[in-house]
């Protein structure tokens, strides 16, 4: 029997895994199993980390101190200028707040901030008991708007209210309420948004300098690197390019409905995905120029660095990759990269998929693929040892699974510090595919170990 | 002291604490067996694994009840009972701790009736013990939540019906409180060299610094035996390093209330002063002599103070981080010369002051917060003018800006590589602490001296 096998899989849980080529459907955007472990967060979640790299706005949470104190300073989402995002604010109830309500230490606090550290705006999020203690968080951030004359915006991401999803929709909604409240006189005509791009270790530059090397105007980077008054004028911009669809797709749409800015999607990881992303704008604005520009960058870029992705394909070739991602987005990009380094997939899924998006990502994997969506720890480790995995693709909390298991890891979530995005991600990311993979202490793990130097429980000293 | 410089704000800005459930989670993963699962949003549980994986850097599943609107609404019972239902199924633990958050204890939930229920309706069925422990986050931080669950766990399991061999060796509870899985491992080491047998809860030294894997683990390998949390009310002693006097949130105090098991409550042995009670404790319950290995660690301990003195002599500390670590750290500091200058804890227990009061002569007192931040830790630092920081990552920001050294203890430690094998307990981990100690100042200086001697 391979390993795992003896993992049993949730009866409600099983129709969320499927084979590629096999029959049938996955099924997917479901609320998270009670009791599944599932490596979702709450709908806070997904608000906080679109928001978060917004720089020079104040973000308070208001509600018990936990939301806040976990959320401090964790991604790695640089800024070019304030750095208000990186500080943790909280109202922090207490038992009190809780009886008599939280919206005066909410006033209190929100006038504070905003006079000690002068925002350009301020986000407050709801955590999940605000509405059930009855604070009418609206009402407050409406006076504080007026007393002090900068946006007070609420994002209501209430923990229970849905999924991460519904996060990424109420951090669109606040952000909608900035855009279109700015000049946008100055705006040119070859002008775009990139929305969706977080600027992790400076990836929103990276893409910046790409698409203003191709002779476009960037308006605004929503959120990476973030500007509140940028944001103001993003209806000014001509087109909307949405990376990593799922957060920020919603404001695209809004955008689109609101201020008649059409939006494409688009992904910068992977070579093709990239070069895919830069044609695909130059193309929409039918520019020669533009175009011809466009290939020469691509030219340069591909010509800078597959030398060196060759050395690493060689070193990789044939080994067998897991994927577990955010959004499905991300997964199609990182199973064409890895086939760029010969890696296959054989493990393949994410957190909020959709229907299409599988279908996309089974169309991409080879049969007999296994594709999971909102899985859980035990899952993943069934799969990966039946799959025999070689490399796992995640974050931070799928990483003990791959690491225990003595299988090589590549960090590809938001705390990571190394860029992954562009042409020059794609050589980071084979680097750092390598540097695990690669490494000369996989041959200490356990599963590679004979019998008599395996680790056994009995060796293990007893609490009596 | 001069007049307080800093503003009391409504806010906390970069807490210095975290919420009651995490601390909860901790000390399930350190029974055997046992699966954490909180009763609330799904963030709960997904927040604290990853912020304790990031420093143990090991497997850690927290179920979590995944409220939706409706149980918001109606109760959260039939979640609670589909995730206990599921939890077993999967994990076939010998033990569900279930924690309840800020949303379960607002909409008012009766967890222990549900839980109730839940065992008539499988009455059938082998269930494992089902301990619950009440976590709202918006009641205490992360160190009351870890000893309510230890204090949970034992009221709920310590029976004195239990197999009970009082022929024996002498029996002891150890309840260390939060330290790391290095500590826990030598604790255990020195109750054995004693010959007492020892109950240490929670017991995570193996469950969070364990070994490679050959197959995937359920629930890791270690962690207290049930079957030693029952026998806990047949104990010849407890020691629980902790506030004394605190019968309310203290389980050696409710073995000593419930089964007259005697109990020794002290600060975490940080220091010779706080290690010599521990081991005179044990020595007094054992009968047994200090064995020869921790009189020569005292000694090589005592030689390193003598030794390393200068270095540290009249040095200013900044400590912050949990109040039992707060107040054994600060014991320490003031025994080998260094001056405590703040004292933060972003615990309110309105104990704090009492307890280093004894520490200090009159008008030595440092500055002691309770409900600290970082921002105030900043705004403090000013007048308290530290030459160093002691405490948990968190601080690394300050640190960084006043251009000084961290000597990073406690939870979490995010930015460095080891965290689970940090030891400052006993004689062996005071020297290790000790001797980073003296480093970290070392360094400083050789770092900000134009002439850089490699020669000190």
């Amino acid at each position: 029997m391979p390993k795992g096998v003896d993992i049993p899989i949730l009866s409600e849980r099983q129709a969320q895994i499927h084979q590629a080529g096999g029959a049938g459907q996955i099924e997917c955007e479901k609320k998270s199993l009670a009791g599944a472990v599932s490596q979702r967060a709450c709908v806070f979640c997904g608000s906080r980390v679109v928001l978060y790299p917004v720089a020079d706005a104040l973000h308070l949470v208001h509600g018990p101190i936990g939301c806040a104190a976990y959320t401090w300073d964790i991604r790695g989402a640089l800024s070019s200028g304030p750095e208000l995002h990186r500080l943790s604010f909280s109202t922090d109830l207490s038992t009190m707040d809780v009886i008599y309500g939280g919206e005066k230490r909410l006033y209190q606090a929100l006038t504070e901030l905003i006079g000690a550290y002068e925002p350009k705006a301020a986000f407050v999020y709801s955590t999940c008991i605000v509405g059930l203690i009855g604070d009418d968080v609206n009402a407050v951030c409406a006076r504080v708007s007026r007393e002090q004359g900068i946006p007070v915006l609420p994002v209501h991401s209430e923990g229970f209210k849905g999924t991460k999803k519904d996060g990424y929709r109420a951090a669109c909604d606040a952000l909608s309420q900035l855009v279109g409240t700015g000049s946008t006189d100055a705006v040119p005509r070859l002008s775009i948004n990139i929305l969706g791009e977080f600027n992790i270790a400076g990836e929103a530059w990276i893409i910046r300098d790409y698409y203003e090397r191709m002779g476009l105007h960037v308006v605004s980077t929503i959120t990476g690197d973030g500007r509140v008054d940028d944001i103001r004028r993003a209806h000014g911009a001509s087109l909307n390019v949405v990376q990593c669809s799922g957060s920020m797709i919603h404001l695209a749409k809004t955008m689109e409905a609101e201020y008649g800015v059409p939006y494409l999607r688009a992904s910068f990881f992977g070579l093709e995905d990239t070069a895919k992303a830069l044609y695909d704008v130059a193309e929409h604005f039918d520019d020669p120029e533009l175009l011809e520009r466009t290939r020469q960058l691509v030219r340069d870029e591909m010509a800078a660095i597959v030398p060196q992705l060759q050395t690493y394909r060689k070193k990789l070739a044939g080994k067998r990759a897991g994927i577990y991602t955010g959004g499905a987005f991300k997964a199609f990009s990182l199973v064409r990269a890895l086939r760029n380094l010969d890696v296959a997939t054989v493990l393949a899924g994410s957190q909020t998929g959709k229907r299409e998006d599988y279908q996309q990502l089974q169309s991409l994997c080879d049969p007999g693929t296994i594709l999971v969506d909102d899985t859980n720890p035990l899952e993943l480790a069934r799969f990966v040892q039946e799959k025999r995995v070689d490399l796992l693709i995640g974050g931070v909390k799928e990483r003990p699974i791959a690491y225990k298991l003595g299988v090589a890891f590549c960090d590809h979530n938001h705390e990571r510090k190394i860029p992954l995005a562009g042409f020059v991600g794609m050589l980071n990311f084979a680097h750092e595919v390598h540097a695990s993979v690669s490494s000369p202490v996989w041959k200490f793990a356990a599963r590679n170990q004979t019998s008599r130097q395996t680790y056994a429980p009995q060796d293990m000293e007893a609490n009596p | 002291m001069t007049a307080d410089p800093v503003t009391r704000y409504a806010v906390t800005r970069n807490a210095c604490k975290l919420c009651a459930p995490l601390g909860a989670c901790l000390v399930f993963r350190g029974v055997s067996g046992a699966v954490p699962l909180l009763h609330g949003s799904q963030g709960c549980a997904t927040y604290i694994r990853r912020y304790t994986i990031s420093h143990f850097r090991e497997p850690m599943d927290v179920a979590s009840s995944s409220f939706t609107e409706e149980a918001a609404i109606f109760g959260g019972q039939a979640h609670l009972e589909a995730a206990l239902r599921n939890v077993i199924h999967q994990y076939r633990p010998q033990l569900v701790g279930v924690a309840t958050t800020c949303l379960s204890e607002t909409i008012g939930d009766d967890v222990a009736g549900f839980l109730q229920q839940f065992r008539d309706a499988h009455a059938q069925q082998e269930l494992p013990p089902i301990v619950h422990v009440s976590t709202p986050s918006y009641e205490g931080s992360h160190e009351e939540g870890f000893r309510a669950t230890v204090r949970a766990i034992v009221e709920q399991l310590a029976d004195s019906e239990s197999a009970d061999d009082s022929s024996g060796p002498t029996r002891i509870n150890l309840l260390p409180g939060m330290i790391s899985p290095a500590d826990i491992r030598q604790l255990r080491e020195i109750l054995e060299d004693f010959g007492v047998s020892a109950t240490v809860l929670p017991d995570y030294a193996d469950t969070l610094d364990g070994p490679a894997w050959d197959g995937y683990q359920r629930i890791p390998q270690g962690g207290t035996p049930l079957e030693s949390i029952r026998r806990m009310a047949n104990a010849n002693l407890t020691i629980e390093f902790g506030p004394s006097g605190e019968p309310a949130t203290m389980a050696s105090d409710w073995l000593a209330d419930q089964f007259e098991v005697p109990c020794h409550t002290q600060d975490l042995p940080i220091g010779i002063l706080l290690s010599d009670k521990f081991f005179q404790a044990v020595e007094a319950v054992s009968g047994a002599l200090v064995p020869p290995k921790y009189l020569e660690q005292r000694g090589r301990l005592v030689d390193a103070y003598i030794d390393g003195h200068k270095v540290v002599s009249g040095k200013r500390a900044i400590v912050y981080g949990e109040q039992d670590l707060v107040v054994a750290l600060t014991q320490f500091l003031c025994e080998i010369g260094v001056q405590p200058v703040l004292c933060a804890s972003g615990g309110r227990s309105g104990k704090l002051e009492h307890r280093l009061k004894g520490m200090f002569s009159a008008g030595e007192m440092p500055s002691v917060r309770e409900g600290a931040d970082f921002a105030e830790i900043e705004e403090l630092s000013e007048a308290a003018e530290p030459d160093l920081l002691i405490g948990n990552s968190k601080g690394y920001k300050l640190a960084r800006k006043l251009g000084i050294p961290l000597v990073r203890i406690g939870f979490p430690i995010h930015d460095r590589f080891g965290a689970a094998r940090i030891m400052c307990l006993g004689y062996r981990g005071t020297q290790q602490l000790f001797d980073r100690i003296v480093n970290a100042i070392l360094q400083y200086k050789q770092e900000s001296s134009a002439i850089g001697f490699s020669y000190l």
